[in-house]
């Protein structure tokens, strides 16, 4: 065809069109890992719809058409009502904490930056702790703090990394500064009030999907919808600054502009998410490593990361309801859980010197 | 660099010859690290550091939701049950208080050591106990001990905050030298905040299980100085001491590690033997602190540059130093948390880490350190 050109090398495939002239790069690989992701976070998600909190069990091909209202109207009950509240939170929640960790580890340029390692989710712990200490204890009011410590965290931290403009690892190393000064804060509130209390701070510090429901999916989505057209469109100019600063500059990407807008992003995104389920553990950090396996790309691929992070929370809100007979096991213990796994797995490809160090 | 007996034909330099010999090594080997910045002007500065320690200990002893003069204090520690003394106030002083001053300068005493053997073993001036994970790895031992296994005694619990010690060190440092380039400070850093926050996530999932270890673990993860008693002072000193000892004995090996592992090697030293010593050291001295009084931050960090700015970089005069001035600090800290929030308190860990955390962004922000 004299019009296309074609370039094939492993695992990309470059293409030029000549009569609209279009060009650019197709990773099959990643073309095929998203959707099956984002199948299989469907799948999940009917899952935990139909076999979630409650002893009402719904037969997987009666819960598609309960989910738009039709069929059985106790089915339809149990899922619109009852389940399909927290299977929101907990897919929204995971895509937030998924694409957050994809542009910080990006940004960063460090597969275990993440915002729960560096302070944002530290933040929103401080706050929350401190407003159930002062009495300021409903889920609007929780919701609302852990919104306001998240933020408020993330931009302390880019204002004082800032020094003639900010760099990686200095974002890395003032963040891990403002998460201990929050932890510290955190475990003093916690000895100093009464246990039921303190008990109630530890249950919103570990990360949990139980009694949240649309209030808590709403802000989320919303997040999402705003957040997500600025990272993506980014995209492109995220992946230079993983070259490092000068060689993105020489690229004619404007370094600290673009490193201001995701990182505010990225920040935002997990202070949402963190807001509606608390800091679900290790969901941040490990989602885009896996996508970045899963995909064979060489950066952390956002979107994919987010279907992953969705898989992650569902599949452990699922396990985290039917472990034990009776009790709901929070679903940050569960991931927090596989989490040491996957630091073993890092562990495991620390001898395989230069890739992603 | 040794000369190598099986070297190729003469004028043929071995293969890894040019990055043997780095431009900084002849002037580094003329002045040997130990005088490397001689700063003769600030020196006697450190005569004085005794003084405001002693000074530091009555204050520690007077201070307090009930104040006690000085003089009660001296009477009460030299002539105990003498005539006219106030029973109560002997009681305060000789039982609370003291054991008080004791656990923070002994606590000082190891965080500061451990944080100055840390820093000269990675080469890293963001090394710290706490910061590393070392602290959570000894947190989450004694958690384990004490919650699902019941073995609240001291002397049991001790051993697992050794072993956590150890194995969080030991994860922290292949997760933190992983990839091309190395453990750079960011990189451990990182690893060090990872593994603690896994680690925490598990000891939260514990406590939440158990109301009676969540009461237990909060005030003692909130890093305290109250509630001991002699006798685990007795139980831990031994191994406080060992572990000084030990730390004390690595000084002229981190000197010579000071210079780059090949020029260390070329001195004669065996670089695993130190890097071993120097672990084994951290670990007694940290889980030893931990258990006595949960974790406290930034304590490790700072001592060490503070006195780095006053003795020089030399292991020989910071390590002594840092033990003797670190106490200073945590009973500076803990005196401000008893006189702040009269008559509430504030632990010695919240303010050590709202002093310690800002010096650490301003270190951050002022030197280049080496990037990833």
């Amino acid at each position: 065809m004299p019009g296309l050109d074609i370039t094939r090398s492993p695992g990309r495939v470059a293409f030029r069109l000549a009569v609209p002239r279009v060009s650019g790069v197709l990773h099959p690989r990643l073309i095929l890992v998203c959707p099956a992701l984002g199948a299989a976070a469907f799948l999940v998600f009917c899952l935990t719809v139909g076999a979630g909190t409650g002893d009402y069990a719904l037969a997987p091909h009666a819960v598609v058409p309960a989910l738009w209202g039709a069929g059985d109207p106790a089915d339809v009950f149990v899922v619109r009502e009852l389940r399909l509240p927290r299977a929101s939170v907990a897919l929204l929640c995971g895509a937030a904490f998924g694409a957050a960790g994809a542009v910080f580890q990006s940004v960063t340029r460090n597969p275990l930056a993440g915002p729960d390692m560096l302070g944002i989710t530290q933040g929103a712990g401080a706050a929350v702790a401190g407003g159930i200490v002062l009495g300021v204890g409903s889920a609007p009011g929780t919701q609302t703090l852990g919104l306001a410590g998240a933020l408020g965290a993330g931009l302390l931290i880019y204002l004082l990394a800032w020094n003639r403009g900010t760099t990686g690892y200095r974002i890395v190393l003032v963040g891990i500064g403002i998460s201990w000064m929050c932890l510290s804060l955190t475990s003093y509130l916690m000895s100093r009030t009464e246990l039921h209390q303190a008990h109630r701070i530890l249950g919103w510090l570990v990360g949990s999907l139980n009694d949240r429901g649309w209030e808590q999916a709403r802000p989320l989505a919303l997040a999402l919808v705003t957040l997500a057209p600025p990272v993506l469109l980014l995209g492109r100019l995220r992946r230079t600054l993983e070259l490092g600063d000068e060689v993105a500059a020489g690229l004619g990407t404007p370094v600290q502009r673009v490193r201001m807008v995701l990182l505010l992003c990225g920040a935002a995104l997990a202070a949402f998410a963190t807001a509606a389920a608390g800091p679900v553990l290790f969901v941040a950090l490990a989602s885009p490593q896996i996508a970045q396996r899963l995909a064979g790309t060489a950066s952390p691929p956002v979107v994919t990361a987010a279907f992953t992070g969705s898989v992650i929370v569902l599949t452990g809100d699922l396990i985290g309801q039917r472990l034990l007979a009776d009790a709901v096991v929070p679903v940050g213990v569960v991931t927090g859980v596989l989490g040491a796994p996957f630091l073993l797995w890092q562990l495991a490809r620390a001898d395989k010197t230069g890739s992603g160090g | 660099m040794r000369p190598q007996r099986t070297s190729p034909a003469r004028g043929v330099p071995p293969p890894d010859a040019p990055t043997t010999a780095p431009p900084t090594v002849p002037s580094a080997v003329t002045a040997p690290a130990g005088t490397a910045k001689p700063r003769p002007g600030r020196r006697p500065a450190l005569l004085a550091a005794p003084a405001v320690l002693v000074a530091l200990c009555l204050l520690s002893l007077a201070v307090g939701s009930r104040a006690i003069p000085l003089d009660q204090v001296t009477g009460a520690l030299l002539h105990p049950g003498s005539p006219g003394a106030d029973g109560e106030v002997e009681a305060i002083v000789r039982q609370t208080r003291l054991t008080r001053t004791l656990v923070a300068v002994l606590t000082g005493a190891a965080l500061g050591l451990a944080g100055a053997v840390m820093q000269g073993l990675t080469r890293n001036p963001l090394a710290d106990p706490g910061l590393l994970g070392v602290s959570a790895g000894a947190s989450f031992g004694v958690v384990v001990a004490t919650g699902p296994l019941g073995l609240t005694a001291l002397p049991v619990s001790l051993w697992f905050a050794f072993g956590g010690a150890a194995l969080a060190a030991l994860v922290v440092h292949v997760l933190g030298s992983r990839g091309s380039g190395g453990a750079s400070p960011v990189k451990l850093a990182l690893a060090g905040v990872a593994t603690t926050s896994l680690l925490d996530s598990l000891t939260s999932g514990i406590a939440l299980t158990d109301p009676e270890a969540l009461d237990r673990y909060r005030y003692w993860s909130a890093g305290s100085l109250t509630g001991h008693d002699g006798g685990e002072l007795l139980t831990v000193l031994p191994f406080l001491a060992a572990g000084a000892l030990l730390a004390l004995g690595t000084a002229p090996a981190l000197d010579s590690l000071a210079l780059g592992d090949d020029v260390a090697l070329g001195l004669g030293r065996r670089l695993g033997l130190i890097r071993v010593r120097a672990a084994l050291a951290i670990t007694l001295l940290t889980g030893a602190s931990v258990a006595l009084t949960g974790p406290i931050v930034f304590v490790g960090l700072v001592v060490p540059h503070l006195v780095r700015a006053v003795v020089g970089p030399g292991h020989r005069l910071l390590l002594p130093a840092s033990a003797l001035l670190a106490p200073c600090l945590v009973l500076a800290a803990d005196i401000a948390g008893r006189v702040v929030a009269r008559p509430q308190e504030i632990d010695v860990s919240l303010i050590c880490a709202f002093l310690g955390a800002p010096f650490f962004i301003a270190l951050v922000r002022r030197r280049r350190l080496a990037e990833l």
